[in-house]
């Protein structure tokens, strides 16, 4: 552990206003309310143990949301994708910034308690500049940095209680993730799949930082599954982890998406290369990896499936299943089952435009691939759809109340790749795919729209509606039991709320930049709040870049980070008498999108 | 000699007012090194490169050795090199900032030779500047697609970048490249992450 740096390798800002100090003592974070979250607090990535992205407020509806309205924004000052979600516990708003910055304000005010600022290295190498939020734990937050630390601090002062290294960025490991507390451990997993190295998740205690137990998603020599890597492959072979996984915990078990294997080309390291581009089972006392599924084997699309797996209970043939519902990069909505010592296959199918699996096994859903559009080196290949896939790693959503799934996709995307020799240096690009041979282009039969909210009824198995964007979709989701639908991710800078029944858009604000935030909701003394970072950037920015390239345009997205904090106009909350707002913030009168929205006629389920 | 006019300079970096500063100082004949101070690493290794420095290919690349002028050609893609320590007898390639870009333009006021020197770290996210693009002659970061003109001072032409990539000044003597100053603006991507600038 690096004490004795801790002075030197952050700058704290502890401001103490009057507000923040009426701030009422830090609420400690249990396991107790972890497995339970109280609906008016958000204290992890994504809401629950089980990745839903669901909210049980309801003061925010359909009928009242057109009169949501900006409460208090805050600049962050920095530049860059502002990926992390607002996490709120008891008051107390934490966020995090690309460059490792913290900040923890007043959820009820927007007023700054502290602000933390990591020093990071001169020479660090960002391959992707973000971060994705904190974990609570106790009476301390958590932060995984881009210059591979895991950092703890006091939640209410801010100030550092350790700082543990996890690897050696000038080997290329990173991290961006939220890591995830599970009853005194705190979770992480690493970064730098583009780099030539070796993905782990790994616990730490939450007390002091002691590491307990490491993972290596590549299996070592002896190990089960290391036979899939030839030579030395294995030490180089990527699968990294970069998005928080899922924890349930009746059988103790939690779910870990891993990244594809490096470098790009397959038939560089020809095998399944397990465990890469697939869904692990981890024992979160021992590590031990208790079930793996992989969801497609040998990559060469840089296909990632990170994304945690949302923990849902169906119901198909009459019967209840615990499943795993993963809507993966390749294109395919993926039901699997969660078994204490395996992971079953209950059924898949593609949610956008993939031309690569000819079949899936009916058993196993191992995909059987149309060789022509697998990439090689030396030779140009198309496929669909593109590196970025189906849905990248933006979460979706699901909602109990509707039972639908809600998926940020991108349809009629395709790419080529023309692979060739990687040459491995520690710490720089081991991809052997080439920048100017990477290549992404709408789909010849379809130039009509790229970005898609889809919604998908589970239990039935089928798509109810789709709302369309001209360009690329990059935002991730949240739902509410107001029955609504939240999400950016498009370059038009707009944050919407959708009807969750019908996808119709129902109230839009715009930004001051793309939002690629996670969005979340809370509620302070019966005021209920939606929260969400506004700051385009990293792959939604470089995206466009390759879309404007095959459009012949030019989309100018401007940078620069803001959280943005709505809730109902005081009239709404049954506060007359207070003087109302100008409408200075307010929406157009109309909020009828210009986006093209259309209910999918393939849906089986009517728009209610 | 660092910034002499009459030899064959390759230093869009070395104006008159500088090298008056460092005969001033008389940097230019002790090879002392204008920008070490306190807290500047003492490793040689990991030194930014110092006056005299050579230019030589780093040791991932080939056997190690320098780059002789010849080598880098009109319009072609860039020679990748680190600075040498010729009296310490080490190559300072320790850290990630001493990747330089060689590279041959058509002869300019700033470069009678056409050989040109930057830094090979890019101004947005500090990736390495690896690849180069044959058709239009530009440097490109493959991390986000920033892309700069090696014939215009190493000015932002694509992507997010904000800021050229610095220069380093060099001469050619007895054939080599040889360090004649400082990059010319901060290397890296440091000063690139907030909106107040």
């Amino acid at each position: 552990m690096l004490r004795s740096s801790l002075l030197t390798s952050y700058l704290l800002f502890s401001l103490f206003s009057a507000t923040a100090a009426d701030l009422p003592k830090y609420a400690t974070v249990t396991a107790e309310r972890l497995q339970h979250p109280e609906p008016g607090n958000w204290l992890m990535y994504r809401g629950s143990y089980n990745s839903w992205g669901y909210s049980k407020l309801k003061q925010i509806t359909r009928d009242n949301v057109q009169r949501l309205r900006p409460v208090w924004t805050y600049s962050t000052g920095m530049l860059e994708a502002h990926q992390a979600p607002p996490i709120v516990n008891a008051g107390m708003l934490f966020i995090t910034t690309p460059q490792n910055h913290l900040l923890a304000l007043d959820a009820r005010s927007g007023e700054l308690v502290w602000r933390y600022q990591r020093e990071l290295p001169e020479d660090l190498f960002q391959l992707h500049p973000t971060n994705r939020g904190v974990a609570l734990y106790g009476d301390a937050v958590y932060i995984a940095t881009v210059d591979a630390h895991l950092i703890a601090l006091d939640a209410q002062i801010g100030t550092p209680l350790w700082d543990q290294p996890v690897e050696d960025y000038l080997a290329g490991y990173y991290m961006t993730l939220a890591p995830l507390a599970i009853d005194g451990k705190i979770l992480i997993g690493v970064s730098g799949g583009e780099f030539g190295t070796r993905g782990f998740i790994q616990a730490f205690a939450a007390a002091d930082g002691k590491p307990l137990w490491k993972t290596y998603t590549i299996p070592g020599p002896g190990e089960p599954g290391h036979e899939t890597w030839p030579g030395d492959s294995w030490k180089r072979g990527g699968a990294p982890v970069w998005v928080t996984g899922s924890y349930d915990p009746e059988t103790k078990l939690t779910y870990w998406g891993t990244g594809n294997a490096g470098p790009w080309i397959g038939e560089t390291r020809p095998g399944d290369n397990l465990y890469s581009s697939s869904l692990l089972a981890l024992d979160v006392d021992t590590g031990a990896i208790r079930a793996h599924h992989q969801y497609h084997w040998n990559d060469s699309w840089d296909w990632d499936e990170v994304s945690a797996p949302l923990l849902v209970d169906l119901t198909r043939d009459g019967k209840t299943r615990k499943a795993l519902v993963h809507v993966g990069r390749d294109g395919y909505l993926w039901l699997l089952e969660r078994k204490p010592n395996a992971i079953g296959f209950i059924g898949a199918q593609n949610y956008v435009r993939q031309n690569i699996y000819r079949s899936l096994d009916p058993i196993t859903g191992r995909p059987d691939y149309a060789p022509e559009t697998v990439p090689h080196l030396g030779k140009r290949t198309e496929f669909c759809p593109s590196l970025w896939g189906g849905k990248d790693w933006p979460p979706a959503a699901y909602n109990p109340d509707t039972g639908y799934l809600y998926i940020p996709a991108n349809e009629n995307l395709c790419g080529a790749f023309t692979g060739e020799p990687a040459k491995y240096r520690p710490g720089e690009l081991y991809l052997g795919v080439s920048l100017k041979n990477l290549e992404v282009f709408p789909h010849a039969q379809a130039k009509d729209h790229i970005g898609e909210l889809q919604a998908w009824d589970l239990n039935a198995g089928k798509k109810v509606w789709t709302a369309k964007f001209p360009f690329h979709n990059w935002g991730p989701v949240l739902t509410t039991a107001g029955g609504l639908v939240f999400a950016g991710g498009t370059n038009d800078r707009n944050f919407r709320a959708f009807d969750a029944a019908s996808g119709e858009v129902l109230w839009q604000q715009r930004t001051n930049s793309g939002v690629v935030g996670v969005p979340t909701a809370y509620e302070i003394d019966g005021v209920q709040y939606i929260a969400v970072q506004s700051g385009w950037g990293v792959d939604a920015q470089r995206k466009q870049e390759y879309l404007d390239k095959a459009f012949g345009r030019t989309t100018h997205v401007p940078q620069g980070g803001v959280l943005w904090v709505f809730a109902l106009e005081k009239a709404d909350l049954g506060e007359p008498g207070e003087p109302q707002p100008t409408n200075w913030f307010k929406p157009a009168t109309s909020t009828r999108p210009w986006l093209l929205l259309a209910l999918d006629n393939e849906g089986s389920v009517e728009a209610r | 000699m660092a910034c002499d006019p009459d030899s064959t300079v390759a230093n869009p970096g070395c104006s008159p007012q500088r090298r008056a500063l460092l005969k001033s100082l008389g940097l230019v004949a002790s090879g002392l090194l204008p920008r070490m101070g306190a807290g500047a690493p003492t490793d040689p290794t990991k030194l930014a490169p110092q006056l005299g420095d050579e230019l030589w290919f780093p040791s991932w690349e080939a056997t190690s050795r320098p780059i002789v002028a010849d080598e880098v050609l009109f319009n072609g893609a860039p020679l990748t090199a680190v600075p040498y320590d010729p009296i310490a007898k080490v190559l300072r390639e320790s850290s990630r900032l001493n990747q330089i870009l060689v590279v041959r333009i058509a002869p300019t006021t700033d470069t009678k030779s056409g050989v040109l020197a930057y830094s090979g770290i890019c101004t947005h996210a500090a990736c390495a500047v690896s690849e180069w693009n044959s058709e239009s002659r530009q440097l490109l970061c493959p991390c986000h697609g920033s892309a700069f003109d090696p014939a215009a001072r190493g000015a932002v032409t694509g992507g997010p970048a904000r800021r050229a990539l610095p220069t380093l000044p060099v001469t050619i003597t007895n054939g080599k490249l040889v360090v004649a100053g400082s990059f010319s603006a901060a290397v890296g991507a440091k000063k690139s992450w907030t909106t107040k600038s």
